[in-house]
């Protein structure tokens, strides 16, 4: 079981690949970025045996044999094997012990982890490939790959993490590695205040985090008498209905954590700093958007579902802060996505929307459908991004304005218009593609638990998400090309990677004036590989065949057994939500294409407040500077103001005083006469000694052997004589 | 045994010696009478190896022979700079230490 004990691995080589990038990256031929291609491709592959050995693991626990696992996979129903246990792969090291309490450091191998292995080094490469080419020149390209590792490599440290502690340390460290990769061009100052937004307000929702896994080693402490951060032992102490631990304290826990992932992942309210972090490099927004960062705040939610689901009483089928943060945040983000000119923006709202989905679907208990959403997501959604990446890149010199800078593009780049297409028929959750199993499956299950209201919800959004989706589309590669062929003077602050100072090979890119164009293979390569994904990873769940519900979901009694009881496939939601979906792309493209009435928002006042207040953001980001901010900076500030004038200050007036009285007494008697007058006397007296003293050096050799020899003669003849 | 001649031969030797050092002017003479001086220590030195029925006051004494060349290899070389530098090989002249 090579592949799942030294699952470590997987972590660690990017670990390393950043250091060696750091210290020996610009001395290498490719200035770096052939180790963390190296790394990560290593990891991929230590990933891809993981995944397949840890299905050969379910197999086996089924009693079936492993050459036959994949033979056997068609043709059987998904429910009959459910109570089979499977553990996961348990290790762990002594990280530290401090008063008898031993904390350690070690992996915890799943279905969960797995997957998510899988997902994480699989975008992480192709970003890793795509950036070789879209990140060509850059100043700080060196720089990049080795924040590039170091991101990789916190996020899967946070994957297998077996404890809340260390799953702390990744998080923290996946927040400083997007705060540097979002600032990436950081002389730009949006660029430095977006990722200072992005790092801040994660830290709001991280403070949720601390608590909370404070709150986890109580839990069970609680629970055994013996305090720990071990995630299994976490999910037993809330599962057992005798044990010790009280629901308050496990509501707690719940609501503390949920503000972590609140922020992590772009829920509403705090969901501001996602749009924003588009300021980065467009290979870190898809690296960011699909496969870490934002997902690691599920991935949380996922790790220890039996704390929310007990915590929240999410069985219970009433309405919970979980289901309903997800639920809003599904429609606010696909909202906001509708009034964005720049094409990145309109895919981070859309992840901001879809995110809300995987925060409600486990809010509905459907842990198993969350996380595929989580899976299949990620592959669409990095597809989008590095398709928009290619055509900033190749098609509107750098800009991701849809308005001005694009349109038409159809022609010119093929390849990435099909490949922005299947991701975008994928996100809408159009049959067959990936977004379609994925999506249904949280729907169905949404129903099927009672949640009929965030059903609704998750209907309303499917629709929207293709709306806008197909506006999307149309606004880039259909229509007229806007962006013109003279060279724009004033290069896009988001984009500002070709300035003056850069590499002349990217000067002379600059000085090019070219006309959009297809992008070369190491773009559109992993956009095709995406796309396969996009189309195919849906399959995994195929109704009754239920592969990934199988292989994935948790089997063991540590909380999740009981509590995980997917639905079947409903042909008939199903087809609503694909007819609701297609309505929605088709109503958009009537739309564009000029068969609905336009311009509503210029003629009627109401549609004009509210695309005002979608354009303001819901006003959020005023709410938060000029309401919460100018609030500490008013009143407080000019309280702490005259604190500090009149009290602190006379404070330290009258110490400096007395200071200084203190001072001039000290320095008349003390040290003018006092210890001036003792070294001076010392001075004096070696002086003057010295001066005697030196009359006997004469300089002579035989001088001093005639002394010598004579205090010898005497000290002999005193001996001589004393004995 | 003749143990009271030999140490009075060495004496003889060394108090020669340290009259040579303190007496003469000539840098060469009194390495010189260094040499007379340690050769009054060998010959004690082998004078009680003898007398204890030991090789260890030969030992001693090869090894001051040795140190003995080495030293006055040194000195010579201190010598020959010395009177390169003040045209003057006698040692009143260097007092260049004089306080």
């Amino acid at each position: 079981m090579f592949f799942l004990d030294q699952a470590w691995l997987v972590p660690l080589i990017p670990a390393i690949s950043f250091v060696v990038i750091l210290l020996f990256g610009k001395r290498m031929p490719r200035q770096g970025s052939e180790v963390g291609v190296v790394a990560v491709g290593a990891s991929f592959l230590l990933s891809c045996g993981a995944v397949v050995r840890w299905i050969l693991r379910v197999h086996d626990a089924e009693g079936g044999s492993a050459l036959g696992a994949f033979g056997r996979s068609i043709g059987r129903i998904g429910a009959d094997h459910a109570e089979v246990p499977v553990l996961p792969v348990l290790h762990h090291v002594t990280w530290f012990q401090n008063g008898g309490v031993r904390l350690t450091a070690g992996i915890q191998i799943d279905g969960l982890a797995v997957v998510m292995m899988f997902v994480v080094t699989l975008i992480s490469l192709l970003v890793h490939v795509y950036s070789l080419e879209y990140m060509r020149g850059d100043r700080r390209f060196t720089y990049f790959y080795a924040a590039l590792s170091l991101f990789t490599a916190s996020m899967l440290l946070l994957v297998v993490a077996d404890n809340t502690l260390q799953l702390l340390v990744g998080w923290e460290l996946v927040g400083v590695c997007s705060f540097m990769l979002i600032g990436h061009w950081w002389e730009e100052k949006p660029n430095s205040d977006a990722a200072l937004k992005a790092f801040l307000t994660t830290r709001t929702g991280d403070i949720g985090l601390l608590t909370g896994v404070i709150m986890t080693f109580f839990i069970v402490q609680r629970a055994t008498g013996v305090g720990s951060f071990n995630i299994v032992a976490l999910n037993q102490a809330v599962s057992d209905p005798s044990s010790k631990v009280g629901h308050t304290l496990i509501l707690w826990c719940a609501a503390a954590l949920m503000l972590a992932i609140v922020g992590k992942s772009g829920q509403f309210p705090l969901h501001t700093w996602l749009p924003d972090a588009m300021a980065g490099p467009t290979p870190v927004s898809a690296l960011i958007h699909a496969a870490t960062m934002v997902v690691a705040g599920v991935y949380l939610g996922a790790r220890v579902y039996p704390v929310f689901f007990h915590g929240f009483s999410i069985g219970d089928g009433g309405v919970n802060p979980m289901a309903a943060i997800g639920g809003i945040t599904v429609i606010v983000g696909a909202l906001l996505a509708f009034v964005q000119d720049d094409i990145k923006k309109v895919l981070a709202y859309s992840t901001i929307s879809q995110l809300g989905y995987m925060v409600m679907a486990l809010g509905v208990g459907a842990w198993t459908a969350a996380v595929f959403h989580l899976f299949t997501h990620a592959f669409f959604k990095a597809d989008l991004f590095l398709g928009a990446g290619s055509v900033s890149h190749s098609g509107s010199h750098h800009s991701f304005d849809m308005k001005t800078d694009m349109g038409g593009l159809k022609k010119y780049m093929p390849q990435t218009y099909k490949t922005f297409v299947i991701g975008t028929l994928a996100l809408a959750g159009i049959f067959p593609l990936a977004g379609f199993w994925s999506k249904d499956e949280i729907l169905v299950n949404a129903g099927h638990n009672n949640y009929k209201l965030f059903l609704v919800i998750g209907l309303v959004g499917a629709f929207m998400t293709a709306a806008y989706m197909t506006r999307c589309v149309y606004l880039t590669f259909h229509g007229e090309y806007r962006g013109g062929h003279e060279p724009h003077a004033i290069p896009h602050v988001d984009e500002a990677e070709h300035d003056p100072i850069d590499t002349p090979a990217s000067v002379e890119h600059d000085a090019e004036v070219h006309p959009p164009h297809e992008s070369n293979r190491l773009l559109t390569g992993p956009l095709w590989v995406l796309s396969f994904f996009a189309v195919f990873a849906g399959f995994l769940n195929f109704p009754h065949f239920s592969r990934f519900e199988k292989w994935f979901q948790p089997r063991y009694p540590a909380g999740f057994a009981e509590i995980l009881h997917p639905v079947a496939f409903n042909p008939i939601l199903a087809t609503v939500s694909v007819l609701i979906a297609g309505a929605g792309i088709g109503i958009a493209s009537a739309y564009y294409l000029g068969k609905l009435p336009q311009g509503l928002s210029e003629r009627n006042a109401i549609a004009r407040a509210g695309k005002r207040f979608l354009v303001n953001k819901y006003y959020l980001d005023y709410v938060y500077e000029n309401v919460i901010v100018a609030g500490i900076k008013g009143p407080i500030s000019t309280g702490v103001y005259w604190f500090n004038q009149n009290v602190i200050d006379n404070v330290l007036n009258y110490t400096g005083r007395g200071a200084q009285a203190l001072g001039r007494a000290t320095y008349e008697y003390v040290d003018q006469k006092g210890v001036d007058g003792l070294v001076n006397g010392i001075a004096t007296l070696t002086g003057e000694s010295g001066g005697e003293v030196r009359k006997i050096q004469t300089g002579r050799l035989q001088f001093y052997a005639l002394v010598l020899v004579a205090a010898v003669v005497i000290f002999a003849g005193v001996l001589w004589i004393s004995t | 045994m003749l143990l009271n001649e030999f140490l009075i031969l060495a004496a003889f030797l060394f108090c020669t010696g340290v009259y040579g050092v303190l007496a003469r002017k000539h840098a060469v003479l009194v390495l010189m009478s260094i040499e007379l001086m340690l050769a009054g220590v060998n010959i004690n030195l082998v004078a009680f190896g003898a007398f204890h029925n030991s090789d260890i006051g030969q030992v001693f004494a090869l090894f001051v022979l040795t140190i003995a060349a080495a030293e006055v290899g040194i000195g010579l070389a201190i010598v020959l700079l010395i009177y390169r530098n003040l045209h003057s090989a006698d040692l009143d002249d260097v007092d260049s230490l004089k306080g």
